[in-house]
């Protein structure tokens, strides 16, 4: 009796594994791990049914974690042999270590990397290019959002060069109804990221200086590396009223109340601006030296997605890849999240105005990425962090940008061999 | 008989041992072990004292360690020298038999210190900002508005400014100690002053403070243990950079970047345990000092 009863028990539940081995054979799953939780529902109402549309047999689910703990999360799950099929990726060192310890799949070979420029695919590639092994999916560019209205009331031209960008905030500042320029030095990473990272690609010709520097022909000490500095610290006198303790925070809203007239932005900022902001807002890049120059912008690569080696449903994964390379992904995802620009060389048409006018940028500016993120911030002191330093040092006036450029060149000169 | 009654301390002292073991003794070697060893090519290896010797060698590394010690022993002197007078004076008020809702101020002044550090730090940098703050404000209506900087951004002061809030927050602790110690003392001794003439300010200085040196004592080095493994207020107000360009840096800041990593730097946990050894080494050392040196040498009264 029992043993009638535990047999028919086994033979349902065989019948069960059967029929679920069968709905697999028809229909893979691939499993996105990633870091934005908060783009689940753009995944899951626009991204994921316009690919499952077009490829039927394929199901995609997104599985996001927190950010502060994506990497952490990943390893282990990649080390436990957990992870899903389809793995985002962080720039630079993290995805390449995970590349070289076998993790990631090299995807070389996929149709859709032509649709990528070698900068695009730079954040993701081995250090000799000759490997990629992520799909690059989005970058954010820097310049500076200003007030139309505040611009309009003063009669303020969008300034080009660097004479008519100092003049117009010398202009605001004579005024006095405005703040020039909302930033602060008190977290520091803005001086960097929106300060030096922004402004100095036009100073160092974007990738060659930063190729140069890798390379080691050109110094942090060298005119094209200190006179960004030099800018910033001109900056000193455009800034609000005890700027030293204004936080990030606080100058995203002294700008979205109105009271700045300029701030120095990645393109990030668009779609909490355009919530907070009740007023018009444009952007410019980063105004040149002399009338004509050639322009250079930062145009940072941030976000990419690569194959889970180890991935069971690899052929399922690259088609998906090969769609993420695609101009309708690229147009899906531009349009979801302004702000996050796609990598693809295919224009892509995008609703946003001040969205548009960022990545209008790119055709008449050479984009390059942070100076400070490829290879040069691997060792001890980071580059990148001592940059945060310097650059809220010299807006506040503490150290000149000489004496930053010296101190920046030393600490990289003592770890990293091509600048010894 | 005298075996059975021993199993019994054994047996008593055991989950506390255990747990005291498990969740702090065994950490703290195993943290000391790892500062002698340095990542290789596989895997950890054995490095002696390399780690030492780049902590306090290496011109860089030695740099950010002097000058975190330094901001850790400015940290300390004005705590010492504006909590510790503070804290007795209110806990003499307090103890005046005259003044009245004494159990209202008490409470007022020590509840900053069951404040979490974050809510402490976040408080008091928005009071302090000079953009939405009210202590601009605040300074305006009296007529000092020229007093007013962004005290937090600037190098000169931040440290300053961030161990008076420190202070706003754990005044209450030496305050309790002392008001308790200050309480004890019987009437009796009090009285017998006042024959011989001793009243007042010469009472509380001849009779009162003799007798609450050993509270002092105490409160010293429990603000000394807690000041040398200081990081939460910092890190809530300044970030782990610890800025402005540093000046903030305190051994804790110090070694939570060191060992966890902070943005693009990944962390160095063997690095990191050398510096946790030498701030242990430091703590270490500050409580000997007091233990064998100064309270063996005060005197003390029997009621």
């Amino acid at each position: 009796m029992t043993q009638g009863r535990l047999g028919r028990l086994s033979g349902l539940m065989l019948t069960t594994a059967l029929i679920a081995t069968g709905a697999a054979a028809q229909d893979v799953t691939l499993t996105i791990e990633s870091w934005r939780n908060d783009d689940l529902s753009i995944w899951q109402d626009q991204i994921i049914p316009a690919f499952e549309a077009a490829n039927p047999g394929i199901k995609v689910a997104f599985t996001p974690s927190a950010p502060a703990e994506y990497n952490a999360a990943l390893n282990s799950k990649l080390d436990a042999g957990t992870a899903g099929d389809l793995i985002t990726c962080r720039p630079f060192d993290a995805s390449l270590a995970l590349y070289d310890g076998g993790k990631l799949a090299d995807l070389s070979d996929l149709a859709a990397m032509a649709n990528f420029s070698d900068v695009a695919k730079s954040a993701w590639q081995t250090d000799d290019g000759a490997h990629t092994f992520c799909v690059p999916m989005a970058s954010v560019i820097h310049g500076f959002i200003y007030n139309k209205t505040a611009f309009a009331e003063l009669g303020i031209e969008v300034p080009a060069t660097e004479a008519d960008f100092f003049a117009a905030l010398d202009k605001i500042k004579a005024d006095g109804t405005y703040i020039p320029m909302a930033m602060g030095t008190n977290d520091q990473w803005e001086a960097a990221t929106m300060g030096y990272n922004n402004i100095g690609p036009n100073y160092w010709k974007g990738e060659d200086g930063r190729r140069a520097l890798i390379a080691g022909t050109q110094k942090l000490t060298d005119e094209a590396w200190v006179a960004p500095y030099r800018q910033l610290a001109k900056w000193k006198d455009y800034l609000g009223d005890g700027f030293e303790a204004q936080t990030y925070p606080d100058s995203q809203n002294l700008f979205t109340l109105g009271r700045a007239a300029v701030y120095p932005a990645g393109s990030w900022e668009i779609s909490g601006f355009n919530a907070q902001a009740d007023f018009e807002m444009g952007a410019f890049p980063p105004p040149v030296a002399n009338a004509g120059d050639e322009c250079y912008i930062s145009d940072h690569t941030d976000i990419a997605i690569g194959l889970n080696a180890a991935s069971p449903n690899a052929e399922a994964a690259r088609t998906f890849l090969e769609w993420v390379g695609s101009a309708e992904f690229a147009t899906l995802y531009a349009n979801a999240l302004p702000g996050f620009f796609s990598l693809n060389s295919a224009p892509v048409e995008m609703a946003d105005p001040l969205a548009q006018e960022f990545v209008s940028w790119r055709g008449k500016c050479h984009s390059t990425i942070r100076s400070t993120y490829q290879i040069l911030s691997r060792g001890t002191p980071n580059l990148e962090n001592e940059t945060w330093n310097a650059s809220a040092n010299v807006i506040r006036g503490s150290e000149t940008p000489e004496e930053a450029g010296a101190r920046l060149q030393a600490g990289l000169a003592s770890w990293y061999e091509p600048q010894k | 008989m005298a075996t059975r009654s021993r199993l019994h301390v054994a047996v008593f002292l055991a989950p506390a041992v255990l747990v005291y073991t498990a969740v702090m003794i065994w950490p703290l070697f195993n943290t000391l072990r790892l500062a002698l060893y340095a990542a290789g090519d596989e895997g950890r290896v054995f490095a002696g004292l390399a780690n030492f010797a780049t902590l306090f060698g290496d011109p860089r590394w030695s740099g950010a360690f002097w000058n975190a010690l330094g901001n850790n022993f400015w940290f300390f002197f004005i705590h010492m020298i504006v909590q510790n007078p503070i804290g007795i004076a209110l806990a003499a008020i307090l103890s005046h038999p005259r003044l009245r809702f004494a159990a209202l101020y008490r409470s007022a002044i020590f509840i900053p210190t069951i404040l979490s550090f974050v809510i402490v730090g976040f408080a008091w940098k928005l009071i302090l900002s000079p953009i939405w703050g009210i202590a601009p404000g605040i300074l305006d209506a009296v007529g000092l508005k020229a007093l007013f900087a962004p005290w937090l951004g600037r190098e000169d002061y931040a440290l300053t400014t961030l161990a008076l809030i420190s202070v706003w927050q754990f005044v209450g602790i030496p305050m309790m100690l002392i008001y308790a110690a200050l309480l004890s003392i019987p009437e009796e001794i009090l009285e017998a002053g006042e024959i011989d003439g001793i009243t007042g300010w010469s009472a509380f200085w001849r009779i009162k403070l003799p007798l609450i040196l050993p509270s002092i004592g105490i409160i010293s080095i429990l603000t000394f243990v807690g000041n040398f493994n200081a990081f939460d207020l910092i890190y809530a107000a300044q970030g782990a950079l610890a800025g402005p360009d540093f000046s903030t840096d305190i051994l804790g800041t110090f070694l939570y970047r060191t060992f966890f990593g902070f943005q693009l730097q990944l962390g160095d946990p063997h690095m990191g345990s050398a510096i946790a050894t030498a701030m242990f080494a430091i703590i270490l050392t500050g409580v000997c000092i007091y233990l064998f040196a100064i309270q063996t040498r005060m005197r003390r009264y029997q009621f």
